[in-house]
């Protein structure tokens, strides 16, 4: 474990700018408006490697770029805050410990990027949260850190708090663009990006809360420094939020390159006891299923990508032995059958036709043919819907199928190990 | 643009303020009017997004999550002592409209899984007895 991003939190009253300075706050923010020009503070990023917390990965410097080059006199940026991935819960510890750090991360990216309009979209279930950020940011203002001429240079930047509605595809950034917009939250074809186009058709960045807070230390420390936390591939740290059926459930702080064994075992204290591990999901429900052996895997971007899964939020859920894996399955495709927006048909019909399937399984009726079924559906809506979320829906089906097809073939035969599944072929649970 | 751009926030303040946690037809012609934005448009924003309601619900409005996290820490018994407790079924209110249970997707709180929101409060480490107290409690709390 280590304490880099999350050093503030917990540590400091949220709201004490007092506190947050002697901690270190607003040295980055100084750094960049009094010595770096916006191209300065971009290169820095870029020399950082940091990639985007937010679930895609993508490389923070790069976007900026792109938005800076836009030659536009109104550009916004906005952090998204709508973690709605289910199983992750970090970007809140940030929220609510350290307001002003994630704040701060905004106001260098506005001065990096040329905007002069900020969001922060926060999802509607964190009511308390918002009122925290609506404070914090009545004291920057009242401070002179945010509004007309921050901290007496010439550069001006204001920011508006804005809440989702219970909508987890907001999160995906053309989603939140429309729901900022006032429309319901659905999802944009691409291109044109966010980065040309995008909130009002103006260039636009969105950065995840983690991400933005990366960047004070970044700014701090200088990328040279920053880069001595992680691995070649993967700098700097990650947010892990961990839950299911460890001893000590919660948020974690820890350096890429740390394996899910580490995590499990040293960082959250083991399994719980008289359970036994059977898979651990990595990323939230969009995330792939892991079995035990695989539990040497690193968190790091390239070594990830060599098994073609995704780092996703960074939640960690582990499921024990108790748990049916179709029926696992089917739950996590009722959550994307419920929060899909819709638009695009792969992911509006698959889910449903999807959890159709997985009731056969369940109930003891599938065929060899409805195995086929599955992954033939879960191709399509992989390659072929509109964005991220019915992409990624069926994640779990896929690497369940891989790393568990016996369970699949067992529930095809009429039994289920674990004994959940009332099996209408009648061979007894267990059996 | 002005008043588009307001019609969630809009939505999300007329839903706190109103006893049963939801936005009546009357409201939804009012803010149709004020911010100069189509009927048809409030409904469709109004039913896209899951917190809002144009149903009327309960005064506490007890949101179950079902997600993965929760999920696994056996939600669905946790659904159904909620059920039994307040003698109605998801998606129901109770007569004395003090009550109204739904599921809801992850709700951040999945380290105390499972885990319920009720109004602004979460609640985790669930059991029977716990949802027993819970529910005790509420019904003193309001009237
Ligand atoms: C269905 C869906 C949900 C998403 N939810 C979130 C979210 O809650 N928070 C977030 O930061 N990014 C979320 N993303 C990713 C965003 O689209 C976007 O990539 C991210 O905010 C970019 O920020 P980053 O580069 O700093 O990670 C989601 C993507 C999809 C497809
Ligand atoms: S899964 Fe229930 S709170 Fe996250």
């Amino acid at each position: 474990m280590v304490n880099l991003i999350s050093r503030a939190c917990g540590k400091i009253s949220p709201l004490s700018i007092k506190e947050y300075k002697n901690n270190g706050g607003f040295k980055g923010l100084e750094k960049a408006l009094f010595n770096m020009t916006p191209k300065e503070v971009i290169d820095e990023v870029t020399k950082s490697s940091l990639r985007g917390r937010g679930g895609a990965a993508f490389p923070t410097g790069l976007k900026w770029k792109f938005v800076a080059m836009e030659e536009k006199d109104e550009k916004y940026i906005i952090c998204n805050a709508d973690e709605g991935e289910p199983g992750t819960f970090k970007d809140k510890i940030l929220l609510d410990g350290c307001p002003f750090q994630v704040i701060e991360g905004m106001i260098i990216g506005a001065y990096a990027i040329g905007a002069t309009k900020g969001y922060i979209y926060i999802r509607g279930e964190y009511p308390k949260s918002k009122e925290i950020l609506v404070k914090a940011l009545n004291i920057l203002r009242e401070e002179g850190i945010l509004g007309n001429n921050i901290i007496g240079q010439n550069f001006s930047f204001d920011i508006e708090v804005r809440s989702g509605a219970g909508a987890y595809v907001c999160g995906e950034e053309t989603a939140l663009i429309e729901s900022i917009e006032g429309n319901p939250g659905r999802s944009r074809f691409k291109p044109p990006y966010p980065p040309n186009k995008g909130l009002w058709g103006k260039p636009t960045l969105v950065n995840n809360v983690e991400t933005l807070a990366n960047i004070p230390i970044i700014m701090e420390l200088g990328a040279d420094e920053y880069k001595n936390y992680g691995t070649d591939s993967s700098a700097g740290t990650k947010l892990i939020s961990v839950s299911g059926s460890v001893v000590n459930k919660g948020v974690y702080e820890i350096e890429f390159g740390t394996s899910l064994k580490e995590i499990i075992y040293d960082v959250c204290g083991g399994i719980e006891e008289n359970k036994k591990i059977k898979f651990v999901q990595l990323g939230g429900s969009s995330g792939a299923c892991l079995p035990e052996e695989l539990l040497d895997t690193k968190l790091d971007f390239d070594e990830l990508s060599k098994l073609n899964i995704g780092l996703g939020s960074g939640a960690i859920l582990v499921v024990d032995d108790s748990i049916c894996i179709p029926d696992f399955v089917k739950n996590t495709t009722k959550f994307f059958d419920h929060e899909s927006c819709g638009k695009c048909t792969p992911c509006r019909e698959g889910n449903r036709h999807i959890i159709k399937i997985l009731n056969k399984f369940t109930e003891g009726e599938a065929t060899e043919r409805d195995l086929e079924l599955i992954k033939e559906i879960s191709n399509v809506m992989k390659e072929a819907s509109l964005c991220g979320l019915g992409q990624a829906a069926p994640t779990a089906l896929i690497t369940t199928i891989k790393y568990f097809k016996e369970e699949y073939e067992d529930h095809i035969n009429g039994s289920c190990e674990v004994g959940k599944c009332k099996m209408k072929k009648g061979v007894a649970a267990n059996a | 643009m002005i008043g588009k751009d307001k019609l969630i926030e809009t939505l999300i303040n007329v839903q706190k303020n109103s006893k049963g946690h939801y936005i009546s037809e009357d409201k939804l012609e009012e803010i149709s009017k004020e911010l100069g934005v189509s009927l048809s448009k409030v409904h469709g924003v109004a039913s896209f997004y899951s917190m809002l309601s144009t149903k009327e619900r309960g005064e506490y409005v007890v949101q179950i999550c079902n997600s993965g996290p929760c999920y696994i820490q056996g939600a669905n018994n946790i659904a159904t002592i909620f059920e039994e407790e307040l003698g109605i079924k998801m998606g129901e209110v109770t007569e004395d409209k003090k009550f109204s249970l739904e599921f809801t997707s992850c709700i951040g709180a999945c380290d105390i899984a499972p885990a319920v929101k009720i109004n602004n409060e979460v609640y985790g480490g669930l059991n029977k007895e716990k949802i027993r107290e819970l529910v005790e409690m509420l019904r003193k709390e309001g009237n």
